[in-house]
Formats: C-alpha cells, structure tokens, sequence
C-alpha cells in the first residue's frame, strides 16, 4: 500500500507543476488588465481602441491606437503574402521533392531560422535593407519603370508609378515585412510540413495510379487534404508576426500616423510598448495605456492561436480512422 | 512535352526558387554579418569593458550579462517544463482538463515576448519589488521559453517506445522509478537538443529583458541576482537606435550582432548534432 501511496503523492506533485503554465497565464492576463483598467475608465474603451490620434506625451495626451493597430495589421498583412507562399513551397519540398540528403540538411536551416534573434534582423533591415531601399528601389520604382512606361505611351501608369512609389524613408512598412516574413517562414513552413507528412500515403498513390502527375496530385490531393494542417500553420504564423517587437521597432520607422502606402513609415503596437516604456513614469496614464496596447496584443494573438486551434481540431477529426 | 507535364516541371521550378529566395537570405544575412563584424573581433573586444561612451572597447559584461540570463531561464523552465512534460506525457488520458491544460501550454507560447516583459515589469520589477535585475529577467525569459520545454520534452518522451515502460514495469518497477530510471535516460539526448535550441533562442531575446533585466550601461560584473546586467541583443538595440554615435559605434555594432549569432548558432549546431547522434546509435 505504501508504494501506492507514494506513487500518488508523486502524480499530485506533477498535476501541480503542469498547472504552473496554466497559472502564468492567467497572471498575464490578470496583470495586463488590472494595469491598464484605470485608462479604460479615464478614456473610454472606445476612444482608445478608435481613436485617430497617438500622442501620449503632449499636453493635452491623446490616447487613440488605432493608427497602432492598423500598422500591426498593415505589416502583418504584407509579411503574410511574403511568408505564406515560400512557407508552404518551402514545405511542399520538404515533404514530397527533396531527396533525402537535401532534407537533412534543411530542417536544421528551419530551426536556425526560427531561432534566429530577431534584434539582428532588424539591424539587417536598418543597416542593409533601408538603404538599399532609397538609393535602388526607389530610382528604379520613380525612374526606370515610368521612363520604360512612357516610352510605351503608357504615361497615366507611369504617373502612379512616379508620383506612389517614391521611398523617402528606407524605415517603412515595406521594409518591416520582409524582414518579420522571414522571421514566420519557419513556423509556416515546419508545421506545414507536419500535415503534409501526415495526409495517407494511400490518397498519393491512389492519385497516380490513375494516371495524375505528381504536381497534379500534390495540388489536388495533397495540399487539399494537408488544408487544416496548413491553415494551422498559417495562423500561427500570422500570430508571431503580429507579436514581433524588435524588427517592428528598428525597421518599420516609428511614426504613429495611420499608413496608407507601403513604403510609409508606421508604429505597430509593440513597437509603441517598447520605444515608450523606458520613458512613462509608473502608473501615469501613459504607463496604463502602454498596458492597454499590451492587452489588445494579447488578445489580437490569442484570437489567432484559438482560430488556429479550431483548424487543428477540425484537421484532426478529418484524419480520424484513415489509414497512413 | 505535353501540357501537364510542362505545368508539373514550371511548378517544381517555382518551389524550387521559392526554397533557393529563403535559403540564400539566410546565409546572406550571416555571411554580411560575419564580413562587417569580424573586423572587431579581438581579445580585447571581447575580455573588456565598454570604454568612452560606449564608442570603444569592448562587450565583456554584455557576454556575462547574457550568460547569466541563460543560465537563470533554464533555471526557472527546465525542471517544470520536464515535469509537466513527464505528466502531459506519462499519467494523462484525455479528457476536458486535459485540453484545457494543452490549449493554456499552446496559448502561452503564442505571447508576445514584449507581452511577457510588461507581465515581467508589473510583477517582478514592481510589485515583488525585485527590480529590474538579473533575476526579473531569468523569470521572465524562463515562463517565456517553458512551453518550448514542455514541447521539446514530450515530443522526447513520446519517442521512447512503449515496451520499455512495459518491460520496467513487469520487473516490479513502480511508474514513477519507470519514469526516472528508463524513460527520461532514454529521451535525454532528445531533451537536451530542445534545451540547447531554446537557450539559442532565450540569448537572442531583446523585448522580455528591456524593462526587467537589462543596462544601457554598466562595466562591473553582476554579482547577486538583483543586480542588472547588459545582454549582448539589447547593447546592439540600444546602439543601432541612439543617434548620436551610430556612425562611430557601428564596428562595435556588426561585431556584437557576429557574437550574437555565432552564440546562437553554435547552441543550434551543437543541438542538433546531439541529436543527429542519438539517431544513429539508437537501437529502437
């Protein structure tokens, strides 16, 4: 009888650590709010959350994040189309083209990716990206393409050309994206990769023995099959780099406007929390607002991971009972 | 070449360039890295204290500082996060608790890590009154890398094949020397890699420690844990963002970035070389 004694102290001691992670999130929670509560009454939730103006340090204050927000959405949007496509062709690869060497050595790649620190990515961006940005492709996108355009007597297009896509700040939506694209390419790319892996070998096999190439399976089997898994992956994706500081703070240049072009500069909500938290004095309305956009942001991920649930869930009940 | 076949063999290519664009970026950013930074490089750069302003010398205490904060992550997340894996792992059987629990793990990983440094600041810094120190900042970057143990570690421990438990178990073995003597042994390379990769990764964190651990300045060695370090990814934040001196400190700049990275990286190679060895010479 002791033994089992024992054994069940042992099993309640465990439950009450893997209760730990559980706990610490409610905190997070519990703290966000609480910090931020006194603003929500001051200002109103609606005013903060719809309010055009950001600026927290001038008297009057004016505490609006939608400017905040829209530019979150704005980058992730645009790092969405950049990293979705190379994440899932990076995939595809993986688990249906590359012969088994060429496998080897790319996973690792995937992880040093995802492990890569995002605060030399955005030095990338600042020291690398930026510039180039100005001196080549803004000549290219203001110059040569309205000079080949109105050459071809295609002078309204070369107009738009000419008077949308100048670059006066390499520090710019444009430049963020690429850079937190290549920061989400893991994450879509490795959890993608899982659902291919896990669609039945039967479904392929039964695809070309009725005379489909492999692309044609792969599009039309594969992929459709893999499509909870995949949107898993997407949403994940989405929702790291909604999180992202470091490269929004460095590369995406700070200006806390509503953005309207790509190439305008732009303030993402973490961006906001941490140029301004070294400077808000503790509990100042400033302080709390800054707890505020922390908790929008933490609601915004949670509503991605718990879509991305929904996806996984379905995905499972898909597989259920099939047969690899 | 008929139609299909054209399709299937412009759609390889494209995949093909599409895998080439991220690989290729990747080992551009690290070898324009490794070429503006190993200029800085020395002994010197990398023994000594920041001097005039921070526009020379070298990041000692910026390598200790991050040092520390490692070492005080693990700390905080890899006896829960083992724990709690053993238990997702080895005593569960479904049911609502259950999900409730592995939506909570899957959900704190998807917070931002600048989320986890407010939590850090309010909690720690302010209200336990531990300011912002070494130890702020271990607690944050430990309850921030914990769902990557908890992973890493149950993926191990899902590995190690069922017959073991079996065989431990019928020789009278309790579940929970079963667990301690011949599970965890078996999958430790396995957990090892996951912790190595999640140190690559709490070493490159800038937004948890920048309200709850980390200095702008300061050439003395921590020595206790409520003290406040300088980590190796805030010093090039706080470099690359100050106007006045970026010129100047712009060598001092690449070659903490090339630090940086060849610490993570090389965290990441020895990883996974573990793990590409427990592979080999595993006989299930």
């Amino acid at each position: 009888m002791g033994f089992s004694l024992k054994e069940k102290i042992y099993k309640n001691i465990f439950l009450i650590v893997t209760t730990f992670s559980l706990v610490i999130l409610f905190l997070i929670a519990i703290f966000l709010f609480a910090e931020a509560l006194p603003l929500f009454k001051n200002v109103g939730l609606v005013d903060f959350l719809f309010g055009k103006m950001w600026y927290p340090t001038m008297s009057p204050a004016s505490f609006g994040i939608l400017p905040l927000i829209l530019a979150s959405f704005y980058v992730s949007f645009l790092s969405a189309i950049i990293s979705i496509p190379l994440g899932i062709a990076f995939a595809v690869y993986l688990s249906e083209l590359a012969p088994k060497g060429i496998k080897e050595v790319l996973k690792p790649l995937i992880e040093l990716i995802s492990g890569f620190p995002s605060v030399v990515l955005g030095f990338f961006g600042m020291v690398v990206i930026a510039p180039w940005m100005t001196n080549k492709l803004s000549p290219f996108f203001t110059e040569t393409i309205p000079n080949f355009l109105s050459s071809l007597h295609l002078s309204y297009l070369s107009n738009f050309f000419a008077n949308n896509l100048y670059i006066d700040v390499g520090l710019n939506i444009a430049n963020a994206s690429i850079m937190l694209a290549f920061i989400t390419i893991p994450t879509i790319a490795s959890l993608s990769e899982d659902a291919l892996y896990l669609v039945p070998r039967t479904y392929k096999e039964a695809s070309l023995s009725l005379g489909a190439t492999k692309w044609e399976t792969i599009k039309k089997i594969v992929l459709p099959a893999a499509s909870s898994g995949i949107a898993t992956a997407v949403m994940l994706g989405v929702s790291r780099a909604m999180g992202e500081t470091m490269v929004v703070l460095m590369t995406c240049g700070g200006a806390s406007m509503i953005p309207i072009r790509p190439f305008d500069p732009a303030r993402p909500l973490p961006a906001a929390i941490a140029a301004e938290m070294g400077e808000a004095p503790y509990h100042s309305l400033h302080y709390e607002a800054l707890f505020g956009i922390a908790a929008v942001l933490f609601i915004l991920t949670l509503i991605f991971n718990i879509l991305s649930d929904i996806a996984r869930a379905q995905g499972e009940k898909k597989m259920k009972g099939k047969s690899v | 070449m008929n139609k299909r076949n054209f399709s299937q063999a412009l759609n390889f290519i494209i995949i093909k360039i599409s895998v080439f664009v991220v690989v290729a970026f990747l080992f551009f950013i690290i070898f324009y890295i490794f070429r503006n930074g190993i200029s800085s490089i020395s002994i010197d750069f990398l023994t000594k204290p920041p001097t005039d302003s921070m526009t020379r010398g070298g990041i000692f205490p910026a390598i200790v500082g991050t040092f520390c904060l490692s070492i005080g992550a693990l700390i905080v997340a890899v006896p829960i996060g083992i724990i709690s894996a053993i238990y997702l792992s080895e005593y569960t059987k479904g049911g609502l608790f259950l999900r409730i629990l592995r939506l909570g793990i899957r959900n704190l990983a998807g917070i931002p890590s600048i989320v986890f440094g407010l939590f850090g600041l309010a909690l720690f810094v302010i209200k336990f009154g531990f300011g912002s120190s070494l130890l702020s900042g271990s607690l944050t970057l430990g309850f921030l890398i914990l769902p990557t143990i908890i992973a890493a570690t149950e993926e191990a421990l899902r590995g190690i094949p069922q017959d073991f438990r079996e065989a431990s178990l019928a020789l009278g073995a309790t579940k929970v020397q079963t667990i301690f003597k011949v599970v965890l042994p078996a999958a430790l390379s396995n957990i090892v890699t996951g912790v190595l990769l999640s140190v690559g990764r709490v070493a490159g964190e800038t937004a948890p420690i920048m309200f709850t651990a980390a200095a702008f300045y300061k050439p003395d060695l921590p020595t206790s844990v409520f003290d406040e370090v300088m980590a190796l990814p805030y010093h090039i934040y706080t470099l690359a963002t100050e106007g006045t001196h970026f010129e100047q400190t712009l060598p001092i700049q690449y070659g903490t970035c090339l630090v940086l990275l060849a610490l993570v990286v090389l965290m990441d190679i020895v990883g996974i070389w573990i793990r590409l060895k427990a592979r080999k010479s595993k006989k299930w």
